[in-house]
Protein backbone atom coordinates (compact mmCIF):
# COMPACT_ATOMS: atom_id res chain seq x y z
CA UNK A 1 0.00 0.00 0.00
CA UNK A 2 2.68 2.50 0.95
CA UNK A 3 4.87 1.68 -2.05
CA UNK A 4 1.85 2.14 -4.28
CA UNK A 5 1.14 5.48 -2.63
CA UNK A 6 4.72 6.50 -3.30
CA UNK A 7 4.39 5.58 -6.96
CA UNK A 8 1.18 7.61 -7.14
CA UNK A 9 2.91 10.47 -5.39
CA UNK A 10 5.62 10.65 -8.04
CA UNK A 11 3.28 10.87 -11.03
CA UNK A 12 -0.22 11.64 -9.79
CA UNK A 13 -1.93 12.76 -13.02
CA UNK A 14 -1.61 9.51 -15.06
CA UNK A 15 -2.68 7.48 -12.02
CA UNK A 16 -5.73 9.66 -11.63
CA UNK A 17 -6.64 9.20 -15.30
CA UNK A 18 -6.08 5.44 -15.04
CA UNK A 19 -8.26 5.17 -11.96
CA UNK A 20 -11.04 7.12 -13.69
CA UNK A 21 -10.88 4.80 -16.73
CA UNK A 22 -10.96 1.70 -14.55
CA UNK A 23 -13.93 3.13 -12.67
CA UNK A 24 -15.92 3.68 -15.89
CA UNK A 25 -15.04 0.23 -17.20
CA UNK A 26 -16.27 -1.37 -13.97
CA UNK A 27 -19.43 0.71 -14.01
CA UNK A 28 -20.23 -0.27 -17.61
CA UNK A 29 -19.62 -3.93 -16.88
CA UNK A 30 -22.11 -4.15 -14.04
CA UNK A 31 -25.23 -5.31 -15.89
CA UNK A 32 -23.62 -8.30 -17.64
CA UNK A 33 -21.76 -9.12 -14.43
CA UNK A 34 -24.87 -9.24 -12.24
CA UNK A 35 -26.74 -11.29 -14.87
CA UNK A 36 -23.87 -13.76 -14.97
CA UNK A 37 -23.69 -13.98 -11.19
CA UNK A 38 -27.41 -14.69 -10.84
CA UNK A 39 -27.08 -17.30 -13.60
CA UNK A 40 -24.78 -19.21 -11.27
CA UNK A 41 -27.40 -19.39 -8.54
CA UNK A 42 -29.84 -22.27 -8.41
CA UNK A 43 -32.89 -20.01 -8.78
CA UNK A 44 -35.20 -19.56 -11.71
CA UNK A 45 -34.73 -16.44 -13.80
CA UNK A 46 -37.69 -14.07 -13.70
CA UNK A 47 -38.99 -15.60 -10.46
CA UNK A 48 -39.47 -13.44 -7.35
CA UNK A 49 -36.30 -14.80 -5.81
CA UNK A 50 -34.33 -14.47 -9.06
CA UNK A 51 -35.38 -10.82 -9.43
CA UNK A 52 -34.48 -10.09 -5.85
CA UNK A 53 -30.99 -11.52 -6.31
CA UNK A 54 -30.46 -9.75 -9.61
CA UNK A 55 -31.49 -6.45 -7.98
CA UNK A 56 -29.10 -7.08 -5.10
CA UNK A 57 -26.13 -8.09 -7.25
CA UNK A 58 -26.60 -5.14 -9.56
CA UNK A 59 -27.40 -2.44 -7.06
CA UNK A 60 -24.78 -3.26 -4.44
CA UNK A 61 -21.69 -2.86 -6.65
CA UNK A 62 -23.33 0.02 -8.51
CA UNK A 63 -24.05 2.06 -5.41
CA UNK A 64 -20.70 1.22 -3.80
CA UNK A 65 -18.87 2.23 -6.98
CA UNK A 66 -20.80 5.48 -7.22
CA UNK A 67 -20.18 6.17 -3.57
CA UNK A 68 -16.45 5.49 -3.89
CA UNK A 69 -16.16 7.69 -6.98
CA UNK A 70 -18.10 10.60 -5.56
CA UNK A 71 -16.48 10.43 -2.12
CA UNK A 72 -13.03 10.39 -3.74
CA UNK A 73 -13.78 13.41 -5.92
CA UNK A 74 -15.36 15.24 -2.98
CA UNK A 75 -12.36 14.38 -0.81
CA UNK A 76 -10.18 16.13 -3.37
CA UNK A 77 -12.57 19.09 -3.67
CA UNK A 78 -12.77 19.31 0.13
CA UNK A 79 -9.06 19.98 0.24
CA UNK A 80 -9.71 23.29 -1.54
CA UNK A 81 -12.37 24.35 0.95
CA UNK A 82 -11.02 24.12 4.46
CA UNK A 83 -13.30 25.58 7.14
CA UNK A 84 -10.74 28.36 7.61
CA UNK A 85 -10.97 29.37 3.97
CA UNK A 86 -14.76 29.16 3.96
CA UNK A 87 -14.85 31.39 7.01
CA UNK A 88 -12.56 33.91 5.34
CA UNK A 89 -14.87 33.91 2.31
CA UNK A 90 -17.94 34.58 4.45
CA UNK A 91 -16.60 37.01 7.05
CA UNK A 92 -18.04 40.49 6.95
CA UNK A 93 -20.58 39.78 4.21
CA UNK A 94 -24.10 41.14 4.31
CA UNK A 95 -27.02 38.80 4.80
CA UNK A 96 -28.98 37.80 1.75
CA UNK A 97 -26.58 36.76 -0.98
CA UNK A 98 -24.23 35.54 1.73
CA UNK A 99 -26.86 33.02 2.89
CA UNK A 100 -26.89 31.48 -0.59
CA UNK A 101 -23.10 31.52 -0.65
CA UNK A 102 -22.85 29.93 2.81
CA UNK A 103 -25.32 27.15 2.01
CA UNK A 104 -23.44 26.34 -1.20
CA UNK A 105 -20.11 26.31 0.61
CA UNK A 106 -21.72 23.92 3.07
CA UNK A 107 -21.78 21.27 0.35
CA UNK A 108 -18.07 21.40 -0.40
CA UNK A 109 -16.60 22.18 3.01
CA UNK A 110 -15.77 19.07 5.02
CA UNK A 111 -17.95 18.91 8.09
CA UNK A 112 -18.36 16.61 11.04
CA UNK A 113 -21.16 17.17 13.52
CA UNK A 114 -18.68 16.74 16.36
CA UNK A 115 -17.04 20.00 15.22
CA UNK A 116 -20.31 21.93 14.99
CA UNK A 117 -19.65 24.03 18.09
CA UNK A 118 -16.04 25.12 17.47
CA UNK A 119 -17.01 25.84 13.90
CA UNK A 120 -19.99 27.89 14.98
CA UNK A 121 -17.89 29.94 17.37
CA UNK A 122 -15.08 30.32 14.85
CA UNK A 123 -17.51 31.76 12.31
CA UNK A 124 -19.30 34.13 14.67
CA UNK A 125 -16.03 35.32 16.18
CA UNK A 126 -14.65 36.24 12.78
CA UNK A 127 -17.69 38.37 11.97
CA UNK A 128 -19.76 35.98 9.89
CA UNK A 129 -23.37 37.10 10.52
CA UNK A 130 -25.42 34.75 12.71
CA UNK A 131 -27.98 33.91 10.01
CA UNK A 132 -25.25 33.20 7.48
CA UNK A 133 -23.53 30.91 9.97
CA UNK A 134 -26.80 29.04 10.38
CA UNK A 135 -27.24 28.67 6.63
CA UNK A 136 -23.86 26.97 6.59
CA UNK A 137 -24.59 24.89 9.64
CA UNK A 138 -27.87 23.60 8.23
CA UNK A 139 -26.60 22.86 4.75
CA UNK A 140 -23.28 21.22 5.68
CA UNK A 141 -24.64 18.04 7.28
CA UNK A 142 -27.85 17.81 5.25
CA UNK A 143 -26.57 18.31 1.70
CA UNK A 144 -23.51 16.11 1.60
CA UNK A 145 -21.87 13.88 -0.96
CA UNK A 146 -22.91 10.64 0.72
CA UNK A 147 -26.60 11.55 0.64
CA UNK A 148 -26.36 12.72 -2.96
CA UNK A 149 -24.38 9.70 -4.14
CA UNK A 150 -26.83 7.29 -2.53
CA UNK A 151 -29.91 9.07 -3.82
CA UNK A 152 -28.37 9.16 -7.28
CA UNK A 153 -27.42 5.49 -7.20
CA UNK A 154 -30.71 4.21 -5.84
CA UNK A 155 -33.36 6.59 -7.15
CA UNK A 156 -31.75 8.36 -10.11
CA UNK A 157 -30.35 11.83 -10.78
CA UNK A 158 -33.70 13.62 -10.67
CA UNK A 159 -34.31 12.79 -7.04
CA UNK A 160 -30.69 13.53 -6.15
CA UNK A 161 -30.94 16.96 -7.80
CA UNK A 162 -34.28 17.68 -6.14
CA UNK A 163 -32.82 16.81 -2.77
CA UNK A 164 -29.88 19.11 -3.48
CA UNK A 165 -32.10 22.02 -4.52
CA UNK A 166 -34.54 21.58 -1.64
CA UNK A 167 -31.84 21.08 0.96
CA UNK A 168 -30.13 24.28 -0.18
CA UNK A 169 -33.43 26.16 -0.15
CA UNK A 170 -34.21 25.11 3.40
CA UNK A 171 -30.70 26.12 4.53
CA UNK A 172 -30.82 29.49 2.76
CA UNK A 173 -34.31 30.49 3.87
CA UNK A 174 -34.00 29.17 7.44
CA UNK A 175 -30.67 30.97 7.88
CA UNK A 176 -32.08 34.16 6.45
CA UNK A 177 -35.09 34.08 8.77
CA UNK A 178 -32.90 33.44 11.82
CA UNK A 179 -30.76 36.39 10.74
CA UNK A 180 -33.84 38.64 10.39
CA UNK A 181 -34.98 37.73 13.88
CA UNK A 182 -31.86 39.41 15.31
CA UNK A 183 -31.19 36.84 17.96
CA UNK A 184 -27.58 37.68 18.71
CA UNK A 185 -28.42 38.23 22.39
CA UNK A 186 -29.43 34.59 22.68
CA UNK A 187 -25.91 33.37 22.19
CA UNK A 188 -24.45 32.14 25.48
CA UNK A 189 -22.68 34.94 27.32
CA UNK A 190 -19.23 33.39 27.16
CA UNK A 191 -19.52 33.17 23.38
CA UNK A 192 -20.38 36.84 23.04
CA UNK A 193 -17.51 37.77 25.32
CA UNK A 194 -14.93 35.96 23.23
CA UNK A 195 -12.51 38.32 21.52
CA UNK A 196 -13.08 38.92 17.85
CA UNK A 197 -10.55 37.28 15.60
CA UNK A 198 -9.49 38.04 12.07
CA UNK A 199 -10.43 35.43 9.51
CA UNK A 200 -7.20 34.40 7.89
CA UNK A 201 -6.78 31.35 5.75
CA UNK A 202 -3.64 29.56 4.74
CA UNK A 203 -3.29 30.15 1.01
CA UNK A 204 -0.39 27.80 0.36
CA UNK A 205 -0.77 25.62 -2.73
CA UNK A 206 -1.39 21.92 -2.16
CA UNK A 207 0.17 19.51 -4.68
CA UNK A 208 -2.12 17.20 -6.68
CA UNK A 209 -0.65 14.10 -5.04
CA UNK A 210 -1.66 15.42 -1.63
CA UNK A 211 -5.21 16.15 -2.81
CA UNK A 212 -5.43 12.61 -4.17
CA UNK A 213 -4.22 11.34 -0.85
CA UNK A 214 -7.02 13.32 0.78
CA UNK A 215 -9.47 11.69 -1.64
CA UNK A 216 -8.19 8.21 -0.83
CA UNK A 217 -8.33 9.02 2.86
CA UNK A 218 -11.95 10.13 2.50
CA UNK A 219 -12.84 6.90 0.69
CA UNK A 220 -11.16 4.80 3.35
CA UNK A 221 -12.85 6.71 6.13
CA UNK A 222 -16.35 7.25 4.71
CA UNK A 223 -16.91 4.22 2.49
CA UNK A 224 -15.25 2.03 5.11
CA UNK A 225 -17.75 3.23 7.68
CA UNK A 226 -20.82 3.42 5.52
CA UNK A 227 -20.81 0.30 3.37
CA UNK A 228 -22.66 -2.00 5.81
CA UNK A 229 -25.61 0.43 5.80
CA UNK A 230 -25.60 0.51 2.04
CA UNK A 231 -25.61 -3.25 1.72
CA UNK A 232 -28.34 -3.49 4.37
CA UNK A 233 -30.40 -0.89 2.55
CA UNK A 234 -30.16 -2.66 -0.76
CA UNK A 235 -30.89 -6.01 0.86
CA UNK A 236 -34.06 -4.54 2.34
CA UNK A 237 -34.90 -3.07 -1.03
CA UNK A 238 -34.28 -6.39 -2.74
CA UNK A 239 -36.21 -8.28 -0.10
CA UNK A 240 -39.35 -6.22 -0.38
CA UNK A 241 -39.01 -6.06 -4.14
CA UNK A 242 -40.86 -9.29 -4.50
CA UNK A 243 -42.53 -9.92 -1.19
CA UNK A 244 -44.21 -7.12 0.71
CA UNK A 245 -47.34 -5.97 -1.12
CA UNK A 246 -46.76 -2.91 -3.26
CA UNK A 247 -49.17 -0.56 -1.49
CA UNK A 248 -48.38 -1.55 2.04
CA UNK A 249 -47.26 1.97 3.05
CA UNK A 250 -49.48 3.91 0.68
CA UNK A 251 -52.30 4.35 3.17
CA UNK A 252 -49.99 5.41 5.96
CA UNK A 253 -47.56 7.59 4.06
CA UNK A 254 -49.15 8.09 0.66
CA UNK A 255 -50.15 11.42 -0.84
CA UNK A 256 -53.70 11.21 0.43
CA UNK A 257 -52.65 11.12 4.05
CA UNK A 258 -52.21 14.86 4.76
CA UNK A 259 -50.88 14.23 8.24
CA UNK A 260 -48.09 11.94 7.03
CA UNK A 261 -45.59 14.77 6.42
CA UNK A 262 -45.78 16.30 9.91
CA UNK A 263 -45.67 12.85 11.47
CA UNK A 264 -42.60 11.97 9.41
CA UNK A 265 -40.87 15.19 10.47
CA UNK A 266 -41.86 14.76 14.11
CA UNK A 267 -40.39 11.26 14.15
CA UNK A 268 -37.34 12.33 12.17
CA UNK A 269 -36.26 15.40 14.15
CA UNK A 270 -35.04 13.72 17.36
CA UNK A 271 -33.54 10.75 15.49
CA UNK A 272 -29.85 10.77 14.86
CA UNK A 273 -28.37 9.05 11.87
CA UNK A 274 -26.14 9.82 8.94
CA UNK A 275 -27.28 9.77 5.34
CA UNK A 276 -26.16 6.19 4.84
CA UNK A 277 -28.04 4.87 7.84
CA UNK A 278 -31.32 6.44 6.80
CA UNK A 279 -31.23 5.39 3.15
CA UNK A 280 -32.32 1.78 3.79
CA UNK A 281 -35.45 3.08 5.50
CA UNK A 282 -36.19 5.56 2.75
CA UNK A 283 -35.71 2.84 0.18
CA UNK A 284 -38.16 0.57 1.98
CA UNK A 285 -40.72 3.38 2.38
CA UNK A 286 -40.58 4.48 -1.24
CA UNK A 287 -40.71 0.98 -2.63
CA UNK A 288 -43.93 0.37 -0.77
CA UNK A 289 -45.89 3.37 -1.89
CA UNK A 290 -44.89 6.14 0.53
CA UNK A 291 -45.06 9.53 -1.18
CA UNK A 292 -41.71 10.97 -2.26
CA UNK A 293 -42.18 14.26 -0.42
CA UNK A 294 -42.97 12.45 2.81
CA UNK A 295 -39.94 10.16 2.48
CA UNK A 296 -37.56 13.03 1.63
CA UNK A 297 -38.92 15.18 4.46
CA UNK A 298 -38.29 12.28 6.81
CA UNK A 299 -34.74 11.87 5.51
CA UNK A 300 -33.98 15.60 5.77
CA UNK A 301 -35.30 15.90 9.30
CA UNK A 302 -33.26 12.91 10.47
CA UNK A 303 -30.03 14.23 8.97
CA UNK A 304 -30.43 17.96 9.59
CA UNK A 305 -31.72 17.93 13.16
CA UNK A 306 -31.09 15.56 16.01
CA UNK A 307 -31.30 15.42 19.76
CA UNK A 308 -27.50 14.99 20.27
CA UNK A 309 -26.84 17.99 18.04
CA UNK A 310 -29.27 20.12 20.02
CA UNK A 311 -27.56 19.05 23.24
CA UNK A 312 -24.17 20.05 21.83
CA UNK A 313 -25.44 23.38 20.51
CA UNK A 314 -27.00 24.16 23.88
CA UNK A 315 -23.47 24.96 25.07
CA UNK A 316 -23.34 28.01 22.83
CA UNK A 317 -26.97 28.93 22.22
CA UNK A 318 -29.62 29.90 24.72
CA UNK A 319 -32.81 27.88 24.73
CA UNK A 320 -34.79 30.45 22.79
CA UNK A 321 -32.36 30.46 19.86
CA UNK A 322 -32.20 26.66 19.79
CA UNK A 323 -35.98 26.44 19.75
CA UNK A 324 -36.09 28.97 16.92
CA UNK A 325 -33.44 27.05 14.99
CA UNK A 326 -35.27 23.73 15.33
CA UNK A 327 -38.63 25.33 14.65
CA UNK A 328 -37.58 27.20 11.52
CA UNK A 329 -35.70 24.27 10.00
CA UNK A 330 -38.48 21.79 10.79
CA UNK A 331 -41.07 24.11 9.23
CA UNK A 332 -38.92 24.44 6.12
CA UNK A 333 -38.68 20.67 5.80
CA UNK A 334 -42.41 20.34 6.37
CA UNK A 335 -43.07 22.80 3.56
CA UNK A 336 -40.71 20.90 1.28
CA UNK A 337 -42.59 17.67 1.96
CA UNK A 338 -45.96 19.24 1.18
CA UNK A 339 -44.81 21.04 -1.95
CA UNK A 340 -43.23 17.86 -3.23
CA UNK A 341 -46.31 15.77 -2.65
CA UNK A 342 -48.46 18.42 -4.31
CA UNK A 343 -46.27 18.84 -7.39
CA UNK A 344 -45.41 15.24 -8.20
CA UNK B 1 10.29 17.91 26.67
CA UNK B 2 7.51 18.79 24.29
CA UNK B 3 4.16 19.87 25.58
CA UNK B 4 1.48 18.24 23.43
CA UNK B 5 -2.22 19.01 23.72
CA UNK B 6 -4.91 17.04 21.92
CA UNK B 7 -8.09 19.06 21.52
CA UNK B 8 -11.40 17.28 21.09
CA UNK B 9 -14.57 16.49 22.95
CA UNK B 10 -13.72 12.85 23.48
CA UNK B 11 -14.83 11.32 20.17
CA UNK B 12 -13.13 8.16 18.91
CA UNK B 13 -10.99 10.13 16.47
CA UNK B 14 -9.55 12.13 19.36
CA UNK B 15 -8.63 8.95 21.19
CA UNK B 16 -6.87 7.47 18.18
CA UNK B 17 -5.02 10.76 17.67
CA UNK B 18 -3.71 10.62 21.25
CA UNK B 19 -2.74 6.99 20.83
CA UNK B 20 -0.91 7.64 17.58
CA UNK B 21 1.05 10.51 19.07
CA UNK B 22 2.09 8.49 22.10
CA UNK B 23 3.06 5.57 19.91
CA UNK B 24 5.19 7.60 17.50
CA UNK B 25 6.86 9.54 20.29
CA UNK B 26 7.76 6.31 22.06
CA UNK B 27 9.14 4.78 18.86
CA UNK B 28 11.24 7.85 18.20
CA UNK B 29 12.36 8.25 21.79
CA UNK B 30 10.94 11.76 22.00
CA UNK B 31 10.04 13.06 25.44
CA UNK B 32 6.56 14.44 25.50
CA UNK B 33 3.80 15.27 27.88
CA UNK B 34 0.36 14.68 26.42
CA UNK B 35 -2.63 16.52 27.75
CA UNK B 36 -6.22 16.15 26.59
CA UNK B 37 -8.31 19.28 26.29
CA UNK B 38 -11.96 18.29 26.30
CA UNK B 39 -13.82 21.36 27.51
CA UNK B 40 -15.43 23.27 24.66
CA UNK B 41 -14.46 26.67 26.07
CA UNK B 42 -10.81 25.64 26.24
CA UNK B 43 -10.81 24.13 22.76
CA UNK B 44 -12.28 27.23 21.21
CA UNK B 45 -9.69 29.40 22.91
CA UNK B 46 -7.03 27.91 20.63
CA UNK B 47 -8.93 29.18 17.61
CA UNK B 48 -9.46 25.80 15.98
CA UNK B 49 -12.70 25.11 14.15
CA UNK B 50 -12.39 21.40 13.59
CA UNK B 51 -11.45 18.65 15.99
CA UNK B 52 -9.41 16.64 16.75
CA UNK B 53 -6.67 19.23 16.74
CA UNK B 54 -3.10 19.07 18.01
CA UNK B 55 -1.19 21.85 19.78
CA UNK B 56 2.55 21.52 20.38
CA UNK B 57 4.26 24.01 22.67
CA UNK B 58 1.37 26.42 22.25
CA UNK B 59 1.18 26.24 18.45
CA UNK B 60 -1.70 24.65 16.55
CA UNK B 61 0.00 22.19 14.21
CA UNK B 62 -2.99 20.20 13.04
CA UNK B 63 -6.79 20.38 12.94
CA UNK B 64 -9.70 18.43 11.56
CA UNK B 65 -9.16 14.68 11.75
CA UNK B 66 -6.62 12.09 12.78
CA UNK B 67 -3.21 13.21 11.48
CA UNK B 68 -1.28 10.87 9.20
CA UNK B 69 1.56 8.91 10.75
CA UNK B 70 4.05 10.69 8.49
CA UNK B 71 2.81 14.03 9.76
CA UNK B 72 3.14 12.97 13.39
CA UNK B 73 6.64 11.66 12.72
CA UNK B 74 7.53 15.09 11.41
CA UNK B 75 6.73 16.62 14.80
CA UNK B 76 9.16 14.53 16.84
Amino acid sequence: MTSLMRAVGRRPAPWLAGAALLWFALYRGLVPFSGWLVGLLPVERGSHLGNAWQFFFYDTPKVLLLLTGIVFVMGMINSYFTPERTRALLAGRREGAANIFAATLGIVTPFCSCSAVPLFIGFVQAGVPLGVTFSFLISAPMVNEVALALLFGLFGWRIALLYLALGLSVAIVAGWIIGRLRMEQYLEDWVREMPRTAAVADQSAVPLAERMEAGIGAVRDIVGRVWPYVVAGIAIGAGIHGYVPENFMAQLMGKEAWWSVPVAVLIGVPMYSNAAGIIPIVEALLAKGAALGTALAFMMSVIALSLPEVVILRKVLKLRLIATFVGVVASGILLVGYVFNAVL
Amino acid sequence: MKDVKVLGTGCSKCRSTTQLIEEVARARGAEIRVEKIEQMQDIVRFGVMTTPAVVIDGLVVHAGGVPSRAKVEGWF
